[in-house]
């Protein structure tokens, strides 16, 4: 069931012979001692995002006026990296989820670190809705809180829809990225002394790897994995509402649910190719993150691609034969007008850069890869800034055409925002496991079960990872 | 806070939300008044006067010729110039004006999309805007065909009313400072002093007596305002004459003849302004 018996011996997605006190040192070992290039990464990490704090300080006591924004783009690259992000956030639950449920075990040597990037990029994505705002001391009236004067929100509108999912998905996925973190959280209490003792102690919950705490933990694990499946859905479905509800042209799409889940896995997926590599690098991750998963997770990524192409396709020709007058001149104005590089690049990196994912070479190539990563994300930005300015450049009413390109303060906002991503992941991989210890042994052991190539008798006396001694001596 | 409070306002809001100031299949409607304009751009030669007015009345932050040019105005009322020919030069050229202003939609695409419900739609068929509520989302602006709602992007106060200029700021409105969108709200402090009046005399508003700034200084008497409702009022005749219909996307006239539209009514919007066409000696 679980065996890949197609593979060729030498393209297993991880080695079956790998012993279970390896696994528990090679990745104990990645949150130790972090090298000068991670305090490097760190510091610049902390200067983009002091940056972002200092333009956003100059935005607050000066005004909104200081990015740029005037009266027909009052939403611009705010909008469009919260729509990034929030995409970003969605190739977690699908790797961690999806691929769950579909038993696709593939995915547990990559899944943790791809829930902490759905976790981290929501409290990104979050942050944009805020800052932006002309006034964003008064942020929480778009909570329905009981008020002594009975007023509300406005529940009509997606803004509070929003507001609503995005928080309901971010404690879902944390919750989600927590609990499946329990099992690797007693290894590493038992393996750590200090201050991390007391933090894993605290945080493992008194885990023992009893049977009782490993049945509720396998049941509470698949009932999250279907609660976050349809929650992934709606966010960015809802998400895209902020734009599908309203009468814009280029913005008033009904294919836009669709189409923005389908860019979200898309630049998600993207984005787990780039920070794999970069994981395989750095921590040396060769015998978990292996060259048949990173195909795997580039086949992956191609699917969507054309997906994300085809709904490309069928939004241009809806608009084409729709003969909607703003409609049709909007889509031209955007392939012609000022626009138009953005426009082009975001259709070459979206559907043309991906057939690079078409062949095996370049699946393999890890450098060829990094590259195609950022360029789809690269491209997926531009398709999220295509959405947002060219309708609030070219709307309904021609007194009121315009070009606007933002500000120093807004871009130091946006790439602020890749800085506290990158702080919050570098944080991540030195106090947690990036790699789910558990479940690698887990896929170790169904895989070598299925090949038949070690005495399952023998096997099953160690089948429950917690009975094991996590030590180094313990395989 | 009972729960009978939370349940109250619940309906409350949801009366608010399912009435959306339409009228119903046997004609009742919601409505106390319905203000609406007619502008007769056969009349208007582009003077500005309306907008001026509507700077003095609204206390209107003047932002500067810089803020101007990055699109950070607050001209509430503003003359749109559109010229006849480019190709041609002036005076050929043949400049048509069209002054434009919240159009106090029926159904207003700015209102559902409002996160905190800062703009709603009132009895007297306006499109408020409530300043103290509102959180600069500015989804508003980004829904509103017409483009006519401007937002605080700096707090004006000093720049625009040095000393001892203050002095003459409206006192019947408020001076919006940075983060809050506002718009025109067809002058309704004027609309508000004309009602209580009347209330204070026991009769009902007469015709004329609500009247905003733009139509008053209009030279030409362009702009005509007034109460639809109000069977006899010269604005309702307006209507009726040029044979413009409400609640319509769009307009099947007897007459083709007659000169009023309504500006992207085909959006269904239902604007509670009437334009009447320019005649062109040369057509």
């Amino acid at each position: 069931m679980y065996g890949e018996t197609t593979m060729m011996v030498n393209e297993k997605d991880i080695n079956e012979q790998i012993a279970w006190a390896k696994i528990n040192t090679d990745v104990l070992r990645s949150m130790e001692n972090p090298r000068k290039s991670y305090w490097v990464a760190v510091a610049v990490c902390l200067a983009m995002v002091a940056t972002a704090v200092l333009a956003e300080y100059i935005q607050y006591t000066v005004g909104m006026g200081v990015s740029n924004l005037n009266n027909p783009h009052m939403w611009d690259l705010y909008i469009a990296t919260f729509v990034f992000w929030i995409g970003m956030s969605h190739s977690g639950t699908l790797l961690s989820a999806i691929l769950h449920l579909l038993h696709a075990d593939w995915r547990k040597p990559i899944y943790r670190f791809a829930e902490a990037m759905t976790t981290f990029s929501l409290l990104t994505a979050g942050l944009f809705p805020i800052i932006h705002l002309g006034r964003v001391w008064n942020m929480y009236w778009v909570l329905p809180y009981v008020s002594d004067r009975g007023i509300w929100p406005n529940f009509r509108s997606p803004l509070v829809w929003d507001a609503f999912a995005i928080s309901t998905y971010l404690s879902a996925s944390m919750l989600f990225l927590f609990i499946g973190m329990i099992p690797d959280l007693a290894i590493c209490r038992d393996n750590t002394t200090g201050w991390r003792k007391k933090l894993y102690t605290a945080l493992s919950l008194g885990w023992e790897g009893n049977d009782r705490q490993w049945r509720n933990f396998r049941k509470i694990y698949l009932l999250m994995a279907c609660f976050l499946i349809p929650l992934a859905v709606s966010v960015h479905s809802i998400v895209s509402a902020d734009f599908a509800m309203s009468i814009m042209p280029g913005w008033h799409i009904t294919s836009f649910p669709p189409y923005f889940v389908a860019g979200a896995l898309y630049s998600g997926c993207a984005a787990i190719i780039t920070l794999f590599i970069m994981l395989r690098y750095f921590f040396r991750f060769e015998e978990y993150m292996t060259l048949p998963i990173m195909e795997k997770l580039a086949k992956l990524t191609f699917a969507i691609a054309m997906v994300w192409t085809y709904l490309n396709l069928i939004e241009f020709a809806s608009v084409w034969y729709g003969h909607d007058m703003y409609n049709k001149e909007l889509l031209i104005a955007k392939a012609t007008g000022p626009y138009a590089w953005i426009f082009w690049s975001m259709l070459f990196f979206g559907s043309v850069v991906p057939f690079t994912l078409a062949f095996r070479k370049m699946r393999r190539h890890m450098p060829t890869m990094f590259v195609v990563s950022i360029l789809l994300n690269i491209g997926m930005f531009f398709e999220r800034w295509m959405i947002v300015a060219p309708t609030l450049s070219l709307s309904h009413e021609p007194w009121q055409w315009d070009v606007m390109w933002g500000s120093i303060i807004e871009w130091a906002l946006v790439f602020g925002s890749f800085g506290w991503f990158g702080l919050l992941f570098l944080v991540f991989v030195k106090v947690f496991p990036c790699v789910s210890m558990y479940e690698v042994k887990e896929m170790v052991f169904h895989r070598s079960m299925s090949a038949g190539e070690r005495d399952v008798l023998r096997m099953t006396d160690h089948a429950k990872p917690a009975k094991q001694t996590p030590g180094v001596e313990g395989a | 806070m009972s729960l009978d409070n939370i349940l109250n306002n619940w309906s409350d809001y949801r009366k608010a939300a399912e009435d959306g100031g339409f009228y119903d299949s046997e004609g009742n409607h919601p409505y106390e008044h319905r203000w609406t304009m007619s502008i007769n751009l056969d009349l208007c030669n582009g003077c500005n006067a309306c907008s001026t007015a509507c700077y003095a009345e609204n206390n209107l932050a003047f932002v500067g010729k810089e803020r101007f040019e990055k699109g950070h105005a607050m001209n509430w009322m503003r003359i749109e110039r559109y010229w006849d020919d480019q190709e041609k030069d002036y005076p050929e050229k043949g400049a048509s004006f069209l002054p434009m202003m919240c159009q106090q939609c029926g159904s207003a695409t700015c209102e559902p999309v409002c996160p905190v419900a800062a703009t709603y739609h009132t009895p007297d068929g306006l499109n408020a805007q409530v300043y103290n509520r509102c959180i600069g989302s500015r989804y508003c602006s980004n829904n509103c065909p017409y483009r006519v709602r401007y937002f605080n992007f700096y707090s004006y106060y000093d720049d625009a009313w040095p000393e001892p200029m203050q002095q003459q700021l409206n006192p019947d409105i408020s001076v919006r400072d940075k983060g809050v969108m506002e718009k025109c709200t067809f002058c309704v402090q004027r609309i508000r002093s004309a009602k209580e009046k009347a209330k204070m005399e026991d009769r009902a508003v007469r015709d004329g007596e609500a009247m905003p700034a733009c139509a008053q200084s209009c030279p030409t008497s362009a702009i005509v305002f007034g109460d639809t409702l109000d069977e006899n009022s010269a604005i309702s005749k307006l209507w009726k004459k040029h044979q413009v219909k409400r609640n319509v996307a769009h307009q099947d006239k007897e007459n083709p003849e007659m000169r009023g539209y309504r500006i992207f009514e085909e959006l269904n919007v239902d604007p509670s302004v009437m334009y009447l066409e320019r005649v062109r000696e040369d057509v």
